[in-house]
């Protein structure tokens, strides 16, 4: 069995936003770049599934779409225990061209499982898992927050309002996993980081995908504003205040 | 000139930031508080591989460079020093002690479970009369033909009852003086081996500190590292590349508290305005900033020269010293900024202060480290 896994390179969490161009493109300057954390968990699932399942997993792949400055990125998820990588040569913030590029890059490649973190945390498009299921032919799940293989079959469950549900689903199969996939990223090993670079890395030439979107502009939120103190007595005031100048009741 | 880091070393780096974070700093308050040895931690950093970074992987060790370890110490001590501290020993001064200078079947033997963590090692060498002056070795290790016969107390030792494997210094010729002096490979079982009682430490109070009583230990003759009378030798040389672990590990506590006190007075308010606006608070920033970014580059200059295989002596002890000083300067100007608050656990910055002073008394006091440093200016 072989699982893949695609990976976003976006910037760290605690990057401070900023915008170039007219607003038109993001600053990437001093920017530092990590495995988008739901793929990051994804990866950590399905190392354990392999780790596991008695050499019935036979190998954890990881796909990317980026030019050659996401490699260590790539490199980061060979270190934590991925066992090869795929990265098409392509710049792309179109989640259809992403998507496109990943299902034309795969399919001939037999995997039985794609794992797609279920957003990305810098554009959070929310887009590219569901579509490379489509673009194959198979069968999907969204929202996944646990996923097992039990004979044969892969058994994942999902968060839904008020409780979850749990389904089976024939392989190959897509799932679209969120927090809860894996409790904690795993942190590579310093034998890891050796292997990384050791480990295949195969750059493919992206198929050719009509541009369907663009991005005009970018627009921060609002700065955050000053906290209002009011005194504990005063509850009167507070309601008023929560009415008339937060409007939210 | 390049002062770029390699893609490797900044991940190890980032391994290591995220290791320190997310696990260490959880409970590090409670077990500084209650002295308990970071069992489950240490086992992790062995899994890591923190625990045998230098060494070659043909004996199960990582293979880094010394400039790694510099960047993994660092990020490892910013939270706790007293995990750190055991990484140090067991890296820099036992397994590269074995790597560097012992033969074939000693590595075998000691240095495979040592470089994958399965077992960690400690260095005996001060003793309750011998610490700076390291010459007068009262431990005797006496030539009995086919054995030594090890007698004598060793004093504040790291890690003395969770490590299983020694590097024990000990006089075997006295009439020779310091080059009768021998270091040997001593397995903590051995019979006639005791601890003395744990060291109430005022920092790093979850690595463990004993003293080590040896009555007629028997040590068989291969257990003896290199030629006799080398000990001393030894001894000294391995420092010299201990202080660049120590001199990481005072890095992180000065890096550490001077990013704690830039998180602090961004947030804390005082007179309608965050603290940092105040000059008097922004002053002690930027002179902590310029101590600690020193102190970083005489580290990894160290490093590098070890790396590269040029003498690294000087640099060690420079780097030990400065960073060593530098730590207790900015750790208590970090309490100092943070007032009150700097001065409850919480905070944690009051632990780095406690531990900052620990780096300038262990493997090598400041003053050591000056007579070092003045000694190779006047050699010539």
């Amino acid at each position: 069995m072989k699982i893949l896994i695609c990976i976003s390179n976006v910037p760290d969490t605690t990057t401070k936003i900023r915008f170039v161009d007219d607003n038109t493109k993001f600053d990437i300057n001093g920017v530092q770049w990590i495995i988008n954390p739901w793929d990051e968990l994804a990866l950590t699932r399905a190392l354990q599934l392999k780790e596991s399942s008695g050499g019935a997993v036979e190998k954890v792949s990881v796909i990317t779409v980026g030019p050659k400055s996401v490699e260590p990125t790539i490199r980061k998820a060979l270190a934590i225990g991925a066992d090869d990588a795929i990265r098409v040569d392509a710049e792309s913030e179109d989640a259809y061209e992403v998507a496109n590029l990943i299902a034309d890059a795969v399919k001939d490649e037999g995997y039985d499982i794609i794992i797609a973190g279920i957003e990305s945390s810098d554009y959070n498009g929310s887009a590219v898992g569901g579509m490379v299921a489509e673009f194959l032919g198979l069968p999907s799940v969204s929202a996944v927050s646990s996923l097992d293989i039990e004979n044969g079959e892969v058994v994942v469950k999902r968060e839904i309002d008020g409780g979850s549900e749990v389904m089976t689903s024939q392989l190959p199969f897509v799932a679209i996993v969120q927090k809860g996939i894996a409790l904690e990223p795993r942190i590579p090993s310093m034998r890891g980081i050796m292997m990384a670079r050791k480990k295949p890395l195969n750059v493919i030439e992206p198929a050719e995908v009509p541009l369907m979107t663009e991005y005009v502009s970018y627009e921060l939120p609002p700065a955050k504003a000053a906290c209002k103190m009011i005194d504990p007595e005063n509850v009167k005031e507070l309601v008023n205040l929560l009415h008339t100048e937060a409007k939210v009741i | 000139m390049n002062f770029d880091f390699t893609e490797e070393q900044l991940m190890i780096r980032d391994a290591a930031r995220d290791f320190a974070q997310r696990e260490l700093l959880q409970d590090v308050i409670e077990r500084d508080n209650n002295a308990i040895f970071p069992t489950k931690h240490v086992k992790t950093m062995a899994e890591l591989g923190f625990l045998g970074m230098m060494v070659d992987p043909k004996y199960g060790g990582a293979g880094m460079d010394s400039i790694s370890y510099v960047l993994a110490m660092e990020e490892i001590s910013k939270a706790d020093a007293s995990a750190a501290v055991i990484m140090s020993v067991n890296n820099s001064l036992v397994c590269y002690g074995i790597s560097k200078y012992c033969n074939d079947a000693q590595k075998e033997k000691y240095l495979a479970p040592l470089a994958t963590g399965e077992k960690i090692g400690a260095f005996l060498l001060s003793e309750p009369e011998a610490g700076s002056d390291a010459t007068h070795q009262h431990t005797t290790a006496e030539d009995k033909g086919d054995y030594y016969l090890v007698n004598g107390t060793k004093n504040w030792i790291t890690s003395a009852n969770s490590a299983s494997i020694y590097i024990v210094i000990a006089q075997t010729h006295p009439d020779k003086k310091h080059r009768g002096i021998n270091a040997f490979l001593i397995e903590k079982d051995t019979p006639g081996i005791s601890l003395g009682q744990h060291e109430d430490k005022m920092g790093m109070r979850s690595s463990d500190t004993h003293s080590v009583m040896f009555t007629d230990v028997k040590i068989p003759k291969e257990n003896r590292i290199g030629e006799d009378g080398f000990g001393f030798k030894f001894a000294m040389k391995v420092l010299e590349a201990g202080r660049i672990g120590i001199a990481a590990q005072a890095l992180g506590l000065a890096s550490g508290a001077m990013e704690r006190s830039i998180q602090y007075s961004k947030e804390r308010k005082a007179f309608g305005t965050e603290i940092a606006n105040h000059q008097s608070i922004a002053f002690k920033l930027a002179d902590m900033a310029v101590k600690v970014e020193n102190a970083r580059n005489l580290c990894l200059k160290a490093a590098w020269l070890k790396d590269n295989g040029k003498p690294f002596a000087l640099a060690s002890s420079m780097a030990k010293q400065y960073a060593a000083d530098i730590a207790m300067e900015v750790t208590t100007e970090a309490v100092q900024i943070h007032g009150g608050y700097g001065y409850v656990k919480e905070y944690h910055v009051e632990r780095l202060m406690r531990e900052a002073k620990l780096t300038q008394i262990y493997e090598g006091t400041s003053e050591i480290q000056k007579i070092v440093i003045s000694r190779t200016l006047l050699r010539d």
